[in-house]
């Protein structure tokens, strides 16, 4: 038994931010001070505040210290852990609430509104350790459901639930398993997406990472409930933390007999394999996953046939996503009654979703469905940094579309974001203040679909290409509104004439900022002007001569000397030789030169 | 299609050969293992040229043109070596709203090459990559696997400065 327990964050963003650095100091230093017979460190996975890290939680107390550095560590241990006194400089301070000094983990208001089922168990045990799972209640539900329950029953179970596919597209994840079940193969397979590729999206990431165990248990299940054997987990290689994580957990469940042969006695036979992706987000897409699953250029099939019926190598099978997964075991052991309790009639459960953007917390959040979009953004966000007004919040990633100011009261669930055009998608949320600029991001989001298409279809290879282009005459300062009108129907042709997800959904964040933002549109077309100040070509620096006192500061450094004026008199830019590299305004002391 | 001649002269050693050809005796005959066994040859080469890729056509009895698609398809083949530093710069949508283009513009601006390129010395090579997941630290770049977030584009110069 330890009296204490220091959690060091292990997940990638904590990693980034020295999170290694300070878990070997914590290490050394009980060590140092001979209190590792009483004092547990432990990494573990994400505690999705990411913005404060790395964060360092030590209980019995969850004392929550933000931003910790290596030299910070031999100071809490001499105080919080020898002494019991909570060093107070290092304990996070809610930026939300001015600065308030919070004492423990559970008392932040972006922890309060949480409520924690695919993340129960990150950022709380170690991922690295199967006993620590087995200890929270893991792998009891394959127990349950390989010893009491027919795979009818898991089946009708997961149906019952209302659990709809976490990775975007809201299927109900019970009929996926029931079409493939019946279909008689001499094999079957159990696939698990973990392509997180959408930009901003990153919680299947920390499911990985902090709760392995969760997804493996799950695959089983789902194995057991489909009559599959072999399961393979589809990663991007861009994890690395959560590849070397899985391997161990899918090491040490082979070991414990959780995967292999005859599994709890049962007879029932399952194992898993990893399968790294190369980074190509339409790997995302279920057929174009199998398809590189099975060594190939990763490119979508048409469907039917469906995967359930034939899908990877040509068999039956079924691919599920990583947060998905991370719910089932719950489901199996508190049932289906619990589960379809949270949430709204037809989107029930809880969501991950991943704030980021300018918002003061960045990091994971996991609430019930139909939890208002305002609680998201002010309360568990805290609103944007710096004063800054709230203009749109960007969900779905390249498939999504922003949700604009006037409809923060929106209850988030699936059907309610779809009506106006948005989705929730695998559930990133980029946060976006006056500062943006609506064309700039669609054309950001267009720049990654004409990277990422991967070419079969003349709609979706060439569509896209020609929908930037226009959009770079609009935010050039070249485009007429013929141009807008054909960038809105080259959206249509688009959608309807490609073959995948990839394709079909690649126009929604120009058709959705065009919906919502149509005056910043006209604005770029017919005054030339970016309300925003972001679109380069169309800006202005100006010297306002009342204001600039002659130092010269912007004249030496402007790069192509375009600033001419005498000392001690008013400056003037030559607006023909200025490239708006914005040098001179961030370096004026007097605040006189702005752009327009 | 006829295959650019590359930059840079192959230059494998008998060690690396035989070390890609255990890989493949191991994984070829597993269903779907050519993905496995090109991400174990870039591991091992660095990068995948021509003749790297002729091994791999070879050992496992596939046409080269199916292995040079598979190449070009995914992103992180790469035909080209890559800078002894890579810097790969986030263009994630949290990185990009918070200002990740004018880091990747003064990276460009501060080395003389454009993202895809390697410097002629062969020390720096620069990537816009795909969202890391780092969000909280937004904009975000690595360098080899040191990772530096919350970046401005005035901490670009002091940070490549280290590499030199």
């Amino acid at each position: 038994m330890y009296r204490s327990h220091v959690l060091v964050c292990g997940g990638t963003g904590c990693t980034s931010s020295g999170g290694v650095e300070v878990y070997n100091a914590f290490e050394k230093e009980v060590k140092a001070q001979g209190l590792d017979k009483e004092i547990a460190v432990v990494q573990t996975g994400c505690h999705g505040l990411c913005a404060e890290g790395p964060v360092v939680v030590v209980y019995p107390d969850a004392t929550f210290y933000a931003r910790v550095s290596p030299q910070d560590v031999p100071e809490i241990v001499s105080e919080h852990l020898l002494k019991g006194r909570q060093v107070e400089r290092l304990v996070y301070k809610d930026p939300t609430k001015d600065g308030d000094v919070i004492r423990s983990l559970s008392d932040t208001e972006f922890y309060k509104k949480q409520v924690r089922v695919a993340l129960r168990n990150c950022g709380v045990i170690n991922p690295e350790s199967i006993d620590e799972y087995i200890g929270t209640g893991g792998y009891e539900a394959l127990g349950k459901a390989l010893t009491e329950m027919t795979p009818d029953e898991v089946i009708q179970t997961v149906l019952d639930s209302g659990l709809r596919g976490r990775g975007g597209a809201g299927f109900p994840t019970g009929l996926k398993w029931k079409l493939c079940a019946p279909n008689q193969a001499d094999q079957k397979y159990v696939c698990c997406n973990a392509d997180e590729g959408d930009p901003g999206a990153f919680m299947d990431r920390s499911v990985l990472e902090g709760d392995p165990h969760s997804v493996i248990e799950a695959m089983a299940i789902a194995g057991y409930a489909i009559g599959a054997t072999q399961g393979y987990i589809y990663v991007r290689a861009e994890y690395p933390i959560a590849i070397q994580r899985l391997r161990i957990a899918i090491d040490q469940a082979r070991e414990y007999g959780l995967l292999g042969e005859n599994i709890f006695d049962t007879g029932f036979n399952f194992d898993l394999d990893l399968r790294l992706g190369a980074g190509a987000f339409v790997c995302g897409e279920e057929t174009a996953l199998m398809t590189s699953i099975e060594g190939k250029r990763g490119e979508p099939r048409p469907r039917p046939p469906f995967p359930a019926v034939k899908g990877l190598f040509g068999k039956p099978s079924i691919l599920n996503n990583v947060e998905t997964y991370a719910n089932i075991p719950q489901i199996i052991l508190n049932g289906a009654d619990w589960f379809a309790s949270m949430g709204t009639e037809k989107s029930k459960g809880t969501k991950v979703f991943a704030l980021g953007g300018k918002i003061k917390n960045t990091g994971l959040v996991e609430i019930p469905m139909g939890t208002p979009l305002r609680t998201i953004i002010e309360d568990i966000g805290g609103g944007c940094p710096n004063g800054k007004k709230f203009k749109a919040v960007q969900t779905g990633g390249p498939s999504g579309g922003c949700i604009p100011a006037e409809y923060i009261d929106i209850p988030v669930d699936y059907d309610n974001l779809a009506s106006i055009g948005c989705i929730i998608g695998s559930g990133g949320m980029i946060v976006m203040d006056e500062d943006n600029c609506m064309v700039d991001i669609a054309k950001f989001f267009l720049e990654f679909t004409v990277d990422e298409s991967c070419g079969k279809c003349t709609a979706c290879r060439i569509g896209t290409r020609r929908m930037l282009e226009i959009l770079n005459k609009i935010t050039d300062g070249k485009a007429t509104m013929e141009d807008l009108d054909k960038l809105e129907q080259l959206s249509y042709y688009v959608k309807a004439n490609s073959l995948c997800g990839l394709g079909q959904t690649a126009p929604n964040p120009v058709i959705s900022t065009i919906k919502f933002f149509r005056d910043e549109y006209e604005a770029h077309i017919k005054e030339k002007r970016c309300p925003a100040g972001v679109c380069k070509a169309l800006l202005n620096f100006v010297i306002d001569p009342v204001k600039c006192k002659g130092c010269t500061a912007c004249a030496r450094i402007c790069p192509v000397n375009a600033i001419t004026g005498e000392l001690k008199e008013p400056h003037v830019i030559d607006q023909s030789a200025c490239i708006k590299c914005g040098s001179c305004m961030s370096t004026c002391k007097f605040d006189a030169i702005s752009k327009r | 299609m006829a295959l650019k001649k590359p930059s840079v002269p192959f230059s494998g050693t008998a060690e690396q050969e035989a070390q890609l050809r255990q890989v493949i005796a191991e994984l070829k005959d597993e269903p779907g293992s050519l993905m496995p066994i090109m991400q174990k040859a870039q591991d091992i080469y660095g990068y995948l040229p021509i003749e790297v890729q002729t091994i791999i056509a070879e050992e496992t009895d596939t046409p080269l043109e199916r292995i040079y698609g598979i190449a070009t398809f995914y992103a992180q083949f790469a035909l080209e070596p890559k800078g002894k530093y890579q810097i790969s710069v986030c263009l994630g949508t949290a990185c990009y709203v918070k200002g990740a283009a004018q880091i990747l513009e003064k990276i460009e601006n501060d080395l003389g090459i454009k993202s895809g390129q390697c410097t002629s010395d062969g020390k720096f090579s620069i990537d816009a990559c795909r969202c890391i997941g780092a969000c909280g630290l937004a904009p975000v770049m690595m360098i080899n696997d040191e990772v530096y977030g919350r970046l401005t584009p005035d901490d670009i110069p002091g940070i490549l400065a280290k590499y030199e």
